[in-house]
Parts: C-alpha cells; structure tokens; sequence
C-alpha cells in the first residue's frame, strides 16, 4: 500500500487506481446528474412538447403559437419588457457608475454609503415593493404629498396608465443600483494604481483618464452587467405583481400597461389555467435569454481574442 | 490641495444625496408601520402619536410568525444542500479524471441558461401528481442545487494543489473525507459566497413558492406578506402591511451589517467570476 502511494506521489496513477477513481467520480456525481436530468432537463423538453398541445386539442400543433402571435395583449407584454430593459439597464448602470466612482474617490465614510447604497439590492423585494406602492399611492402617498407642497400638479404614478411602467421602472433602477455599484466598485479596484501614475505624469486631465484609462478596463465589468441586467429584466414579475395585484388593481394593470412576459404567463398559466397556452410564452421567454447568452459568449470570446 | 478638498465636499454632498433617496423608503416604511389607519388619510408626515396596533395585529391576528419559521426552514436547507452538493460536483468535476468528464460539465452548465419561469409549470405538473404542493419539500426541491454554484466551486477547487490531495490518498484517507477534510477547508471564501448568495436568493424568492403553495400555513414570507396584502376586500390595511414589511426588512438589514463585510466580498467575489 505504501509503496503504491509512492507512485502516486509522483502524479501518475496507476491503471487500477485510474478506474477506481472513475467509479468514485461517477458515485459521487450520481444524484447530482438524477437532479438535473430530473428537475431541469426533462421539464425543459416537457415545457416544449406542452407548449406544442392545445388546451382541449388532442395531438400536436403550432395552435399556441398562432394564437400567441395575434394576441394583443401578448405583444403588449413583451413591449413592455423590452422598455423595461431599455429604461432600467443603462440608468442602473449609469447610476451605480457614477456612485462606484464617487465612493472610490472620498476617503471617510466609504463603508457607509457602500451599505447604504447596497441596502435595497438586498432586502426582501416583496416588502420593498408594498413600501414603493404606498408611497406612489395617488390619494394618500408620499409622493403626491410633496408635489402638493411644491404646488405642483399631483400625478396619477401607478394608477395612470402612461406613469405606471415609468414608475416599476424607478422602482426597479432603485434596488438594482446598489448591485451594480458593487460590481464597478471591485471592477475599480482591479485597474491597476501604476496606469493613474503614469497618467498623472504625462498630465493628463481627469476627464481624459477616466474615458482612455477607466472605462475601457471597465469593459468586462459593463458587459456582464449588462448582460446579467438584461437577463433580469426580462424576467420582472414580482416587482409587478406587488405593486399592481390585488383588490385595488389588477396585476400588470392598469389596462396591462406595466404588464411583462412573465407577468401574462403568470395570469395564463395559474389564473387562467391554461398551462399549455403559458408553456408556448416561457418558450418565446426561453428563447430571447438564449439569444443574450449566446451574444454574450459572442462578446466575450472576441475580447479574448484581441 | 485646498481645491481638493472642496471637490471631495462637492463628492460627499452628491453622495449624500443618493443616500437619502435610497433610504427614504426604509425610513417611510418604520414611520408608517406606527402610524394608526387615520394618520394615513389626514397625511401627516410623522405618526400623531405612536401606534403599535399594527404590530399588535400581526402577533396576535396573522401567521406572520409560521411564514418566518417556514422562510427560515427553506433558506437554510437549500444552502446546505447547495453548499454540499455544489462543492462536491465542482470538486469532482475538477479534480477527478474520468470518460464524460467534459460532457457532465456542459450539460450541468447548459440548465444557466433555463429561465425558472419556464420550469415552474412542468414543476407544479409533477408536484400535483407527486403530491408535493403546500410542503416544504414542494418548496426546496427545484433549488436543492444550481449549476452556478457547481460552476462557482469548480473554478475554486480546480486552484487547490494535486499534492495536496495525493499526500491524504498515501496516507490512506477515503476519497470522501478527503473533499470533506482536505479540500474543502481550503475553498472556504468561495463556500461562504455561495451560501450567502444561495440563502439570499431563496429568503427572496417569490414566483415558485406563491403557486406551490395554497394554504396560509405553508407560505413563506414574501408570499405571505403579498398574498395578505393583496388579498384585502376591504381596501389595504397600510399600517399592517408596512409593519411586515419592517419586521421582514429590519432583522436582514442588522445580519447585514454584521456581515457586510463578507457579503460585499462574496458578492464582488462572484460577479468578478462569473
């Protein structure tokens, strides 16, 4: 035995040893592979065939799909999502940029407003959302309130129509910043001291450094949070749900203007209980967050490449 | 130098500003959940008097209490099963050599790009035949590992040296106590991580346990505090639902203080990474 592990030592295995590792490998990959064979998988090939059979239909059709592609509110939905990544994206970018740049700037209090600005990045979405509802609340909320103080017109938020997205949007820029923030914050702090050295020595100004030096290291930093910000916005539900559901609203009201793609599937899938109809949603959904994966492979590897 | 300094000022006043509009709504949520149903409507910025009935609703009329100890119950088995399984996966996956090995990475890594949404409804397909709706188990089982955690450990338990692992193999240490005892003391920046990051994620998560689970009994606390507020005939019950909200919000933001240091880097840690 001694002997034996000698050899090993000397980072050769064996041939018996080799296959006794394969058996050991294979034992303990074992549930983990039933698990995701099992639970991701198989509902993933089952999510497909079901979105393939209508409701009351036997067999296979495109039946969802047609049905899919000449429903308005459908296409509402996924309007809505798009604006909600067009508007949340670059703001939570942009403003956790600027507050990154800004906490790595100061020198006291930098772990405060590190916490502070991380705050609503991690707090329970659902008790936030309540927070954000009561304060958008266009008879008793905060923030008609104010305006009344300022005699300005008071504004519908939620409950118009044309504010309603604008206003989930707000809300959803609020809690994404404080990630992003951190994200650019460890991204700043991966640039190496020597390039603002160098930089101060020829004289360059503060604006030419941070547009030739900062940004374009940040650059990963902004793809994958880009990426990961796009990811999430196409997949806005909770948020909606609590600041529009209930007895005084409908979810994804009013008149499905705050409405998303995960938000009607919802409705489809467990109000209406046509799952059928909901599995052919999750399959357009599916395939829009393959499509930013796979740019986002694109990117990366051509980044590799230069 | 004296410029200087009156730029970190303007830097500072800016920042302070972004502060107060993060945590205004955290500061609102505390004074509205002691503000009686009235203060609400005569609008008065800070409570007439305190008013702790909310509060006393919650204890006393609400199962506020049950949907904490189930959202605890959750979180905390996920993220050791994920902690256990993720490591052990990333461990043999980047340290074992086998035929496969390749092929089991890339499938495990492919379900990344599965949006949850599209598996809730085949997942509560399968809980109704199995009879998992309303239990515990109907709410973990999706979660019980993800492939970012395997993703995650592998990349950290591909850094720890051959060496060290063949010295315990000569001294006749079991394969088994070995990832236990040997590897994985030294992944344990990347193990704290996870688990923050996995408990977080599933103390928040919303969409598969509010169709999974039907009766008040078994919600967890997001969707108890959603369903309650959502579920008012009578309009909504401010004062109540802001006091959740505080109790749901408040103990977090303490562990985080306590931990802040751990979970911004855990967080960094992972964002870098990933």
């Amino acid at each position: 035995m001694r002997q034996n592990g000698g050899q090993m030592g000397s980072g050769r295995l064996s041939m018996k040893m080799h296959t006794r590792q394969a058996m050991i490998a294979y034992l303990f990959l074992l549930i983990p592979l039933v698990f995701f064979l099992g639970i991701r998988i198989f509902p993933t090939i089952y999510a497909f065939f079901m979105s393939f059979s209508v409701q009351g239909e036997d067999g296979y059709s495109f039946g969802n799909y047609v049905r899919l592609f000449h429903d308005p509110v459908f296409w509402k939905s996924v309007l809505n999502t798009f604006l909600y990544l067009i508007i949340t994206v670059p703001l939570q970018l942009a403003f956790g940029l600027l507050i990154a740049l800004g906490i790595e700037r100061v020198h006291r209090f930098r772990w405060f407003y590190r916490i502070v600005f991380f705050l609503p990045y991690m707090t329970s979405i659902v008790a936030v959302s309540w927070v954000w509802r009561l304060m958008y609340d266009s008879n008793i909320g905060v923030l008609n309130q104010i305006l009344k103080t300022l005699h300005l017109p008071q504004q519908g938020w939620l409950s118009d129509p044309d504010q309603a997205l604008l206003s989930v949007s707000a809300m959803l820029i609020w809690q994404m910043t404080g990630f992003t923030m951190l994200i650019f914050l460890a991204g700043l702090q991966g640039i190496p001291r020597q390039y603002y050295e160098a930089a101060e020595i020829d004289g360059a100004s503060k604006w030419k450094t941070f547009w030739k030096i900062t940004f374009p290291l940040l650059n990963p930093t902004i793809l994958f949070l880009t990426v990961i910000g796009a990811i999430q916005s196409l997949q806005t539900f909770t948020q909606i749900v609590n600041l529009t559901g209930g007895s005084s609203g409908t979810i994804g009201g009013p008149l499905n203007s705050t409405s998303s793609i995960v938000v009607y599937m919802y409705k489809q899938g467990f109000r209406d209980f046509n799952m059928e109809y909901a599995s052919a949603i999750t399959v357009v959904l599916f395939i829009m967050i393959m499509l930013i994966t796979l740019i986002q492979l694109k990117l990366l590897n051509r980044n590799y490449d230069a | 130098m004296k410029k200087l300094k009156i730029s970190n000022i303007i830097v500072h006043l800016l920042l302070l500003a972004g502060v107060v509009i993060v945590a205004f709504p955290f500061v609102w949520m505390i004074l509205s959940s002691v503000k009686s149903l009235p203060d609400f409507f005569r609008f008065s910025f800070w409570p007439e008097k305190l008013d702790f009935s909310a509060y006393k609703f919650i204890f006393e009329e609400t199962e506020f209490f049950r949907w904490y100890w189930n959202s605890i119950v959750v979180a905390v088995i996920v993220t050791i099963t994920n902690l256990i399984f993720c490591s052990l996966i990333g461990y043999t996956l980047a340290k074992f050599q086998f035929s496969g090995r390749k092929v089991i990475f890339l499938l495990i890594l492919s379900t990344m790009m599965i949006p949850t949404e599209m598996l809730v409804i085949p997942w509560f397909v399968m809980s109704s035949d199995y009879g998992w709706v309303d239990t515990y188990w109907g709410i973990l089982f999706p979660g019980i590992m993800e492939a970012f955690g395997v993703f995650l450990m592998r990349q950290f338990m591909s850094g720890i040296p051959d060496d060290l692992l063949d010295a315990a193999r000569i001294d006749g240490m079991g394969e088994f106590k070995i990832w236990w005892r040997i590897a994985m003391p030294q992944v344990k920046p990347a193990l704290s991580a996870l688990g923050i990051l996995t408990f977080l994620g599933n103390w928040n998560a919303y969409l598969w346990p509010v169709i999974v689970t039907s009766t008040s009994d078994m919600r967890t606390l997001p969707v108890g505090i959603s369903l309650y507020g959502t579920s008012d005939s009578t309009g909504i019950m401010w004062n109540t639902i802001m006091g959740m909200s505080t109790l749901a919000v408040v103990p977090m933001i303490i562990v985080f203080l306590f931990f802040q240091r751990k979970i911004v880097e855990g967080i960094s840690l992972t964002g870098v990474k990933g």
